[in-house]
């Protein structure tokens, strides 16, 4: 899922500082799932500016709302009759659906008052680790299932380097190295020759907005080019 | 020859090899490294000049390079992954070649993480085997990646580091079959203390036919202190410093201490010119060069041969 850390207190009151009519939008999916932008959430931030704003002898008026999913239209519309009494939108979604809702009311200030921070698993309650950069070219057929261009911090792909520690990773000794990882899966798994040739240079796919037209639907999304 | 360097006229004459370190400035002062390149001169076959070192803001490895020259000395231009993409890294290539520079070192380089930029974007758009592959292609195909032509290939001769030391230890030979099978001429190690260990590794690799196909130099680093030693064993990823190599440190008088480093790094010089499959040492005296021509002295590895 999609991983998010909400904002410090100060940067989002900052960010408010000139409004006083609010939309707080909350998303029910994945920031939801990591305890970050969820219905909850959104209580607990407006209760905190509301708070913090009448202390400082500035009131905030303050909606809450939350959609079940903020990176898709026919969820978003729900907002629609609403909007259009608040100064701004405040967003609680990831970056995907914060611009979604931005896109979907173009003449409204959306501000974010999430960080988002990847595509991660969820280890336990409240512990999330990346393992995806989405890099349009998966590579883990032939690195054990473990992702060097996420969990080596040189993004290796021909490694490991030579800073690699009993099994950590050079930048912090609580940082497993990736490649340590790799070799001790495929060794398990009697499958080192996976790693023992050259893996070419990338070839970056993600140096470009990228659009994925799923093929059953090209027809109906891109007619005219396709 | 593959490059005409000195350092591979060296190597492919059989001599035993000894090549230094130098590191460039902080700030602009071609002095400083005209300073530290006379304390090498005649003393080494060829330099390294290291690239934003433990990723600290330097003077570049190629302007060093050049005022190395310049001094009629050879450098040998380190390059690591970190800081550029293919496109610059090819066109360091070509400039450093238009201007003399004849030997490369291959490196993914330390992260930035370590460094007075921590927080600056690692790069890393290709690794340290794909370099040496690439650097390759250049050279023996007249090719940039892309396999576009070049014109007038850099006829470089390609270096790689090596880390015997690293985990998994099992792995480090197969490491450098595959720096091998890229294209690697040269190795460096990484600076030994363990010297079983890396004996294991030399045999490792014997057996398996890579000293016949790579010149291996065996990095040493004489400490110049207990508080040195300790400072490598504990902090630097990657680094294996025996408790023995401490003690001996400490059983001398503390400003004895810089002399039995030394004295311990040419023992070990002493090892490995008799050892099969070493072609010749990398001496890293870090911040250390006005010692070089003592270092050399004791070690025996002067003069430095000649070869046309
Ligand atoms: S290689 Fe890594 S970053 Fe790329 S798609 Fe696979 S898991 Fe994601
Ligand atoms: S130590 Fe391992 S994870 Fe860390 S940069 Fe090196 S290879 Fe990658």
């Amino acid at each position: 899922m999609i991983v998010g850390k909400r904002k410090p207190f100060e940067e989002i009151k900052e960010m408010l500082k000139k409004y006083k009519k609010i939309l707080n939008v909350g998303c029910g999916t994945c920031i939801s799932v990591c305890l970050t932008g969820g219905e909850k959430e959104v209580k607990i931030l407006n209760a905190e500016l509301e708070m913090a704003r009448k202390l400082e002898e500035n009131p905030i008026e303050l909606g809450a709302s939350c959609v079940e999913r903020q990176c898709d239209r026919e969820f978003l519309a729900e907002l629609d009759p609403i909007v259009e009494d608040y100064e701004a939108i405040l967003s609680m979604a990831c970056g995907v659906g914060i611009q979604f809702l931005a896109e979907r009311f173009p003449e409204k200030p959306v501000l974010p008052a999430v960080d988002t921070s990847g595509l991660a698993v969820n280890q336990d309650v409240g512990w999330y680790e990346e393992r995806c950069r989405s890099c349009s070219s998966c590579v883990l057929a032939w690195t054990g299932g473990i992702c060097p261009v996420t969990l080596c911090a040189k993004g290796l792909y021909n490694g490991p380097c030579g800073g690699t520690d009993k099994g950590s990773c050079e930048i912090d000794k609580d940082q497993p190295c990736a490649w340590y990882m790799i070799y001790e899966r495929l060794a398990g798994q009697k499958r080192l020759d996976c790693i023992t040739n050259i893996q070419a240079p990338n070839e970056w796919e993600d140096q470009v907005p990228r659009t994925l037209l799923h093929h059953g639907y090209k027809k109906r999304n891109h007619s005219d080019k396709n | 020859m593959k490059s005409g360097s000195n350092l591979e006229k060296i190597l492919k004459a059989g001599h035993f090899a000894f090549t230094g370190e130098l590191g460039p400035p902080r700030g602009t002062s071609a002095e400083e490294v005209r300073k530290k390149a006379a304390h090498l001169k005649g003393k080494v076959d060829a330099v390294n000049i290291t690239d934003n070192q433990t990723a600290v803001v330097r003077m570049a490895s190629w302007a060093a390079c050049i005022i190395l020259i310049q001094e009629g000395l050879e450098p040998n231009y380190q390059m690591v992954c970190r800081d550029r993409n293919r496109l610059a890294m090819q066109a360091d290539i070509l400039g450093a070649y238009a201007h003399g520079i004849r030997n490369m070192l291959c490196l993914s380089g330390d992260h930035c993480k370590f460094g007075d930029h921590p927080h600056a974007k690692g790069v890393f758009d290709i690794d340290s085997m794909q370099l040496i592959q690439m650097v390759k292609k250049m050279r023996d195909e007249g090719k940039f990646l892309s396999g576009s032509e070049l014109e007038e290939p850099p006829k470089i001769f390609i270096g790689a580091a090596a880390n015997p030391f690293a985990d998994p230890f099992e792995w480090r030979v197969h490491r450098l079959a595959k720096k091998i099978n890229a294209g690697v001429d040269f190795i460096q190690s990484q600076c030994i203390y363990n010297m079983e260990k890396f004996q294991e590794w030399i045999k490792q690799s014997n057996e398996m036919g890579l000293t016949e196909k790579v010149y291996i130099l065996a990095g040493v680093t004489p400490m110049k202190s207990v508080g040195m030693a300790k400072y490598m064993k504990n902090n630097v990823p990657g680094m294996d410093v025996p408790d023995e190599i401490i003690n001996r440190l400490k059983g001398v008088d503390k400003k004895k201490q810089g002399d039995e480093g030394i004295k311990i790094a040419c023992e070990q010089i002493e090892q490995f010119k008799e050892m099969k499959g070493v072609s010749g040492v990398h001496l890293m005296a870090i911040e250390w060069e006005h010692k070089v021509p003592e270092i050399t002295e004791r070690a025996k590895v002067l003069p430095r041969p000649q070869v046309d």
